[in-house]
């Protein structure tokens, strides 16, 4: 090979690099290990992390402990979706972009809004990749969310807002849902859109429709963070007066995978077809007429628009959303409601259950689909520590993101969390907070 | 009667169907747990005006079937693991398996991403891990691996430039990028909130440097550069490059798309460069999954350090006489540009790259570049012989890096033939096509990137091809300009689907 180049020796072709900005030794690093070593250093981090099948977990606040059917893992793991680029050649990639073009249509459906990507990297990035169409669409500069739009999604729509030369105002939560009053006073001519979120963080499901009518009234965009799940029973946003419905993909088919990767997805009304962000697939067809898909309306995207593109995403999450697709086949018309309908029944019975509890109170009493929030008399770190012993996560400490709420837990509900584990979780929080209430912080017996 | 086309393969006779098309009221895959519990009317839990009234038309389809439809859908995709992938500037690098298999460890994979971090010390201590070596590779000292992907980088990169200079009272308007940037770099700048000016190229293929120093002044905030370049070229002038923009109190960012060139041997942070972002979907072996996941962590030097989002990964020495560190999220990060996304990042990317960095380790990361530049430049002197060396001549004829690019200008004014038609044409012979038409400075480009884990059989197979393709056209150039033949659709009306899109299925 040397000789077909024309050169002494590979290091040969490293001349180009200037002299002084050669490494000149070994990067310091370990020296490489075979495949066995690799397997047992990364099962020995592994091992250090106690996840969802070592405990009893309550945990969501974004990201949820769903059954992922094993067909997900089957289909994704195939070379033919996991290998390839971006369908940069879609007549060897319609694979790919038909399930984009499923995909697509499952979101839309989803949502009730007609136009949908082929998904983004995640919830929050994706609320702030909203907020760049709605500046758009509008030649406004102002936003205004609810402090029930879950703090990641608020807090990145404040670091991108630094890049879009835009504001953010805060409209704060009244027994748990957005305080209407105060939306209504924030919203003005100058707002391009006003962001909300259902179920908010606080699980509380909201009335979109009355909420977003403020906006509406002047003009700026309704759009709203929503938990796919949630979607086969709760009014999906476009029917609510939505302008923009975005998510975190997560619960549709997606690992826990301490964080990520997942998928966002964005779903708006026609209007704003052309401002879209990401990679839309689009069907049509080939030189004998055959059916087939595309990426459609690239003259929106950076690598043709560039400095003018409606977004810079390239590389997405595309695997992932293929995920959300089978887990979404799976499930089916009846399948995805009836979920919609257990984890509705469920979460019901759970906060009942631990409202009755001694020292647990309700944190609001709105009405909930999937997670809840309540009041432990207690300090909740050390609540969470004795759960934590006898195996059980039992929620997310509000503190972290809401001071206001000092001793308050969320408290997430999937179809694994069975009765048996409600109870288990509502004796658990019992005896900790009676010890705890007396002082007492030995271990809660087992 | 329509005549039977004789010609139409099995694939081609096999026409696109939907899931929504194959499915039929009553047919279900998921049996779900009954409930346990009472089980009011819905509208008893929640008002009846925020309930549903329809289920959303999902399809209605059995295992069986939707295990048949994908994959059925998964063949009339080409991908890396079935043939050569020299697609340009996208590192189409073998995926290791054992990537997946550590990935999918209930330890990482099962990991709520709210856990306490005195619960998660594996999965800190990785990212950890990962950071470090990263910032050796890379030659700067701290990281921030929350972005999703390389442009989201881009956006950190620049935001971290945005409050950089905004701590030190300044407002600078602009951002340079030279004319073979990346798609991504003009688009990131423009959601950053800056203006691009382009800076032109030299004949040599690099920064032309008296442009770049007529468009430096104070009103510069930053330079984005990828080095190699897009044209697979390393930028011999970078040190002078850095002072220039150094002198105006720009900072230099590298776009680490061709990294994959250089470890081990050059690192950016040496060069001068303040803000570095990774691909661990292109240098670092994470599967590109037709679009993604990916993650693109940012790798900064000290001046930078303070502003990096939050939370950020930290190492903190054992308290109460502890020897073991305790790993943890920090987020009191008073000058940070806040977050970019939610929760830590793409972690189970971060488990896959960091898995091929202990694969490799020190000897065979440079190694992996050692050999990503002599495949590229062996196949850069088979493309120059024969046919291809008369009508695709190399755009820059100097020794490459990693990847190199052509013009088909030669061809297509000879032969009548375009790049887009060689490519097409690739396709009938097995090959995933180059990346065409980039960079824009190239008239009809072709930019080609063998990457390390491709054999010389293969170097040479596609060389073959190329030399066929071009003797076909010789004869008769229509054989290129209505290929492909053989893939499951033929040439697809792109300006159909943009003019008038379908974009979701009709649904009744």
């Amino acid at each position: 090979m040397l000789d077909a180049i024309g050169v002494g020796s590979t290091a040969e072709l490293f001349d180009q690099i200037p002299a002084d900005l050669r490494l000149g030794r070994a990067l310091d690093l370990p020296d490489g290990m075979t495949e066995a070593e690799v397997f047992e250093r990364l099962a020995a981090l592994a091992e250090r992390n106690v996840h969802a099948d070592r405990e009893i977990t309550f945990l969501g606040a974004g990201m949820y402990d769903h059954y992922v059917p094993a067909i997900v893992d089957a289909i994704t793991q195939r070379s033919e979706f996991l290998t390839p680029y971006t369908p940069y050649q879609p007549e060897i990639s319609q694979g790919g972009l038909q399930v984009m073009f499923e995909f697509q249509t499952a979101m839309s459906e989803l949502t009730g809004l007609p136009v949908s990507n082929a998904g983004l990297y995640e919830g929050p990035s994706s609320v702030a990749s909203a907020a760049y169409l709605a500046m758009a669409a509008t030649g406004r500069k102002r936003f205004v969310v609810s402090r029930g739009l879950h703090p990641h999604s608020r807090e990145t729509l404040a670091t991108y807002s630094e890049g879009y030369g835009s504001t953010v105002a805060e409209v704060g939560l009244d027994g748990g849902v957005t305080d209407a009053a105060a939306l209504a006073l924030a919203a003005d001519g100058e707002t391009a859109a006003v962001f909300l979120q259902n179920p908010n963080f606080l699980g509380a499901v909201e009335d979109i429709e009355a909420l977003g009518a403020a906006a509406t009234e002047h003009g700026a965009l309704v759009i709203v963070a929503v938990d796919p799940m949630t979607l086969g029973v709760l009014k999906p946003p476009g029917d609510s007066g939505a302008d923009v419905a975005v998510g975190e993909g997560q619960p549709l088919g997606n690992r826990l995978d301490f964080g990520g990767p997942s998928y966002g997805f964005f779903c708006a009304t026609p209007d704003h077809i052309r401002r879209m962000p990401g990679r839309i697939a689009g069907e049509t067809t080939d030189a004998d007429g055959r059916r087939g898909f595309v990426l459609a309306l690239q003259t929106r995207e950076q690598h043709i628009r560039r400095e003018k593109a409606t977004h810079n995403i390239c590389t997405a999450q595309a695997l992932n959303a293929l995920a959300g697709m089978v887990h979404l086949a799976w499930l089916g018309r009846e399948g995805f409601r009836e979920l919609g309908e257990l984890l509705v029944r469920r979460t019901a019975y759970a906060r009942d259950r631990l409202a009755a509890v001694d020292g647990v109170e309700l944190l609001h009493d709105a009405p909930v689909a999937r997670e809840f929030a309540v009041t432990l008399d207690a300090p909740v770190a050390e609540v969470l520590d004795q759960a934590a012993e006898r195996g059980i996560a039992a929620g997310y400490p509000l503190a972290r993101e809401y001071p206001e709420y000092e001793n308050g837990l969320l408290v997430a509900i999937t179809e694994r969390r069975s009765k048996e584990d409600i109870d288990l979780l509502a004796e658990t929080l019992e005896a900790a907070v009676r010890l705890l209430a007396t002082g007492d912080r030995r271990q809660v017996p087992a | 009667m329509t005549t039977p086309n004789l010609t139409e393969t099995a694939m081609q006779r096999d026409r696109a169907v939907t899931i929504y098309e194959k499915s039929k009221e009553g047919r279900r895959a998921a049996h779900l747990p009954a409930a346990g519990v009472p089980e009011p009317p819905l509208d008893e839990l929640i008002p009846w005006n925020l309930l549903r009234d329809d289920s959303p038309r999902l399809p209605e389809i059995a295992e069986p079937e939707i295990v048949r439809h994908y994959n059925r859908l998964s063949r009339r995709n080409f991908d890396l693991d079935t043939g050569f992938y020299p697609l340009g500037s996208c590192t189409m690098k073998h995926n290791p398996r054992l990537n997946e298999r550590v990935a999918a460890l209930s330890g990482h994979a099962r990991l709520h991403p709210a856990q306490e971090p005195r619960r998660a010390q594996g999965a800190l201590e990785l990212m950890w891990l990962l950071q470090e070596s990263l910032a050796e590779i890379c030659g700067l000292p701290h990281v921030s691996l929350q972005p999703s992907a390389g442009s989201h980088g881009e956006l950190a990169g620049l935001l971290l430039t945005r409050a950089f200079h905004a701590d030190r009272g300044e407002t600078r308007p602009k951002v340079l990028t030279p004319d073979t940037a990346h798609g991504t770099n003009p688009a990131s700048v423009t959601m950053a909130g800056y203006e691009v000016v382009k800076v032109a190229t030299d004949e040599d293929g690099g920064v032309e440097m008296d442009d770049l120093r007529d468009k430096v002044s104070d009103e510069v905030a930053c330079l984005m550069l990828t080095n190699p370049n897009t044209l697979g070229l390393f930028d011999e002038n970078i040190a002078e490059i850095a002072s220039v923009i150094h002198e105006v109190g720009g900072t230099l960012y590298y776009d680490g798309a061709n990294l994959n060139a250089i470890m081990g041997h050059s690192r950016p942070g040496d060069m001068g460069f303040d803000i570095v972002h990774v691909n661990l979907h292109k240098s670092f072996s994470q599967p590109h999954g037709g679009g993604g996941p990916g993650a693109g962590p940012i790798v900064v030097s000290d001046r930078i350090e303070p502003f990096l989002p939050r939370p950020q990964v930290v190492r903190r020495e054992g308290t109460n006489g502890s020897r073991q560190p305790f790993f943890d999220l920090d987020i009191d990060r008073p000058k940070s540009i806040g977050r970019l996304r939610g929760f830590q990042g793409n972690f189970g990317v971060f488990v896959r790259s960091y898995a091929y960095i202990l694969s490799l380790g020190a000897d065979g990361l440079a190694e992996a570049s050692e050999t990503a530049v002599l495949n590229a430049n062996y196949l850069k002197a088979r493309l120059a012989e024969g046919r291809a060396g008369e009508h695709l001549p190399v755009a820059f004829d100097r020794h490459a890096m990693h990847e190199f690019v052509l013009s088909g200008a030669p061809m297509k004014k000879k032969l009548g033939v375009k790049t887009l038609d060689l490519a097409k044409r690739l396709l009938d012979f097995g090959f995933h096509p180059p990346t065409v038409y980039f960079p824009l400075l190239v008239d009809e480009a072709l930019m080609i990137e063998p990457t390390e884990t491709e054999t010389k059989e293969s170097l040479d197979g596609f060389a073959q091809a190329i030399e066929e393709i071009l003797a076909e056209a010789e004869g008769d150039p229509d054989i290129a300009r209505e290929a492909p033949y053989t893939t499951p659709v033929r040439r697809l009306d792109e300006v159909a689907a943009t003019r008038r899109p379908r974009i979701r299925q009709p649904l009744g």
